[in-house]
């Protein structure tokens, strides 16, 4: 084939400038393609925040909660079960709550805003089960604490990880607050969130 | 009449090709005479692959995804033979991988993947992959409580990418975008109805349509260099005058009779199957899914279902935090025992394609695989206990062993038989 009289230079040009004005279309209509799948209003209406009443709970005893579809669980610790979490850091993987798994209110030595409640998202760091609650001591956890029937993870009473279990990280605290002494709000940050 | 049937088809062949297609691929496609028991799973995989698109089309046309446990027992229950349909599919599903399985375990002993075979394979490969997308997606539609944990559980891995071991993201920002990520794959703060619409239309529209152009470069990839076999002789090298190998015999009538028989005894198996073990004793519908997803209610064990179990074993068998988190090498471990595979004809350097003329450690190293990858099935399935774990993890180094330490260089250390210059058996 012959080129006589084609400027191929500007072919080129012409053929770059189309296919990049080309690229940059492809992208721009990928983006309600991709943006479709980001929760919708309603989803996101949906994710509200919740208030559990504390007011009745038993020292021990644990109340399980939703918030946006996650089992919340707040737990009323006993002085007994307080006074083992010092004794147990050499055992976990990040006693100190160094990784960001909780807001900077609940990062001290109990993961929590008043010593005794323990306020927890109930799902594994692992792969999101749900750990068991093991308020006695059990053949995993001689002082208590959470078990995760998966893949075993086990966590203390104050959802620190143990060492050499699947679980990379400590329980997540979820961002809460005190709306008055017996109820306490999951997801939202409007009321009291010091001791 | 015969006459117009031939000014039909004249007709439209001046139009389209079709008797040069139907000779290429089926009269005068010349398949080599001695296949043997381990070449029926080509065949079979179409099959199921038919029962699948048919069960799968009419059950769209009861099933809505806003209720999905509601409009499974409307199809169990209220329509008629529903539930007939709907184990042909569940079942199908399992049948699927069982010999999609047995296909691949036929390529790995012959070396189908050998030159020049390796597009054929990796198309088999991605089929595979596209396979296990369609599995996972499928498990979920129904919304028992299996569905739900266990999508929660593979979702969840999106966000164990790690992110922060790029240039300039930070441990926050990492996590953040691994919420990010989930979030955009559930369509919501968490698994929701949401969740399970934009799974049916990739389970009944996108990956359908993914995995039958695959099929279809499959078949025409294998059509075009030619069927291996278990002697791994080629039969193209040797031809008569007319240019047809001499080992080879038309793939119409003589397969397709021979494949028949191979399709009736498979099916009266599958039958068996639906009407007596439609659940496979909680290996093919897991007993947890006959009840509700449930948020607040973890099944005691989350197992996935028996085909993706070695791989499953593999994502659990990693415990040490190095460089990465013990949950991101999981990740690794189970992406590269997937991957892996794809470089196959690339890793096995053996001068002797098919394991009958290989050596004596080629025959036990392979053995050694199966029995490995069946074990890592198994412990996938089994609730995590430390003597299980240590074993999975003695899996996983040989899995990975297997493939990067013993194929590309076991032809140094063994002395194989000759190969033969035409094919044996098969008259």
């Amino acid at each position: 084939m012959s080129n006589d009289g084609v400027n191929s230079s500007r072919r080129t040009f012409l053929i770059g400038l189309t296919s990049a004005i080309g690229a940059a279309g492809a992208v721009g209509v990928a983006v309600p393609f991709v943006k479709s799948w980001q929760p919708s209003a309603k989803a996101k209406n949906a994710g509200a925040p919740v208030k559990i009443d504390i007011s009745k709970l038993e020292s021990g005893q644990r109340v399980v909660e939703e918030w946006r579809g996650q089992p919340i669980w707040v737990v009323r610790r006993t002085q007994d079960m307080l006074d083992t979490l010092p004794e147990l850091d050499e055992k976990l993987r990040d006693p100190a709550s160094e990784a960001d798994q909780q807001p900077e209110y609940a990062k001290n030595e109990w993961r929590s805003i008043k010593k005794e409640y323990l306020v927890l998202v109930g799902t594994c760091t692992h792969l999101g089960c749900s750990p068991l609650f093991e308020e006695q001591p059990t053949v995993e956890l001689e002082h208590g604490g959470f078990f995760c029937p998966c893949h075993g993870s086990k966590f203390d009473l104050a959802g620190r990880v143990y060492k050499s279990v699947p679980a990379p990280t400590n329980l997540v605290v979820p961002p809460h607050s005190y709306l008055s002494e017996g109820v306490v709000i999951v997801g939202s940050e409007e009321g009291e969130t010091k001791a | 009449m015969m006459g117009m049937v031939n000014r039909v088809v004249d007709w439209v062949d001046a139009r389209l090709p079709v008797v040069d297609a139907y000779k290429r691929h089926m009269s005068e496609y010349y398949a080599p005479k001695n296949f043997n028991f381990w070449y029926y799973f080509g065949v079979l995989s179409i099959v199921v692959l038919v029962n699948q698109l048919l069960t799968g089309i009419w059950l769209t046309m009861f099933f809505s995804p806003n209720e999905g446990f509601a409009s499974v027992e409307y199809i169990m229950r209220d329509v008629e033979w529903g539930w007939l349909i709907r184990y042909m599919h569940a079942v199908g599903a399992s049948a699927f991988f069982a010999v999609v399985y047995l296909h691949m375990f036929r390529g790995l002993m012959y070396g189908s993947y050998k030159p020049p075979r390796e597009l054929v394979w990796i198309f088999g490969m991605l089929i595979y992959l596209a396979l296990m997308a369609e599995g996972f997606l499928g498990y979920v539609l129904p919304w028992g409580n299996m569905s739900y944990w266990g999508a929660q559980v593979i979702i969840s891995l999106a966000g164990a990418i790690p992110f922060e071991l790029l240039p300039g993201i930070s441990p926050a920002d990492a996590k953040e975008i691994g919420e990010g990520l989930t979030t955009w794959v559930r369509g919501d703060y968490l698994l929701s109805t949401a969740t399970v619409n934009k799974f049916f239309a990739l389970h009944v529209v996108a990956i359908p349509i993914v995995l039958l152009a695959l099929v279809v470069l499959h078949i025409l990839a294998l059509h075009e260099v030619g069927s291996n076999n278990p002697d791994g002789v080629e039969i193209k090298k040797n031809k008569d005058e007319n240019g047809i190998p001499v080992d080879g015999i038309p793939f119409h009538p003589y397969y397709t009779v021979k494949d028949l028989p191979g399709v009736i005894v498979f099916l009266m198996i599958f039958a068996v199957v639906i009407f007596f073990f439609p659940d496979g004793g909680g290996y093919l519908l897991e007993k947890p899914n006959f009840e509700p997803a449930n948020p607040l209610k973890t099944p005691d064990h989350i197992a996935p279902v028996w085909y993706y179990g070695p791989y499953y074993a593999m994502l659990r068998a990693t415990t040490i935090d190095f460089i990465m988190s013990s949950k991101a090498w999981g990740l690794v471990a189970m992406g590269g025992a997937i991957v892996i595979l794809f470089v196959i004809p690339w890793l096995d350097r053996h001068p002797v394609k098919s394991i009958r003329y290989r050596g004596i450690w080629s025959k036990i190293f392979m053995a050694i695989f199966v029995l490995d990858f069946l074990m890592l099935g198994y412990f996938g399935t089994q609730p995590a206990t430390p003597g299980k774990t240590m074993m999975a993890q003695f899996g996983t180094i040989y899995y990975f062993s297997y493939f990067l330490l013993i194929m590309p260089f076991v032809h140094k250390f063994e002395k194989s038989k000759p190969v033969p210059e035409r094919v044996t058996g098969g008259h």
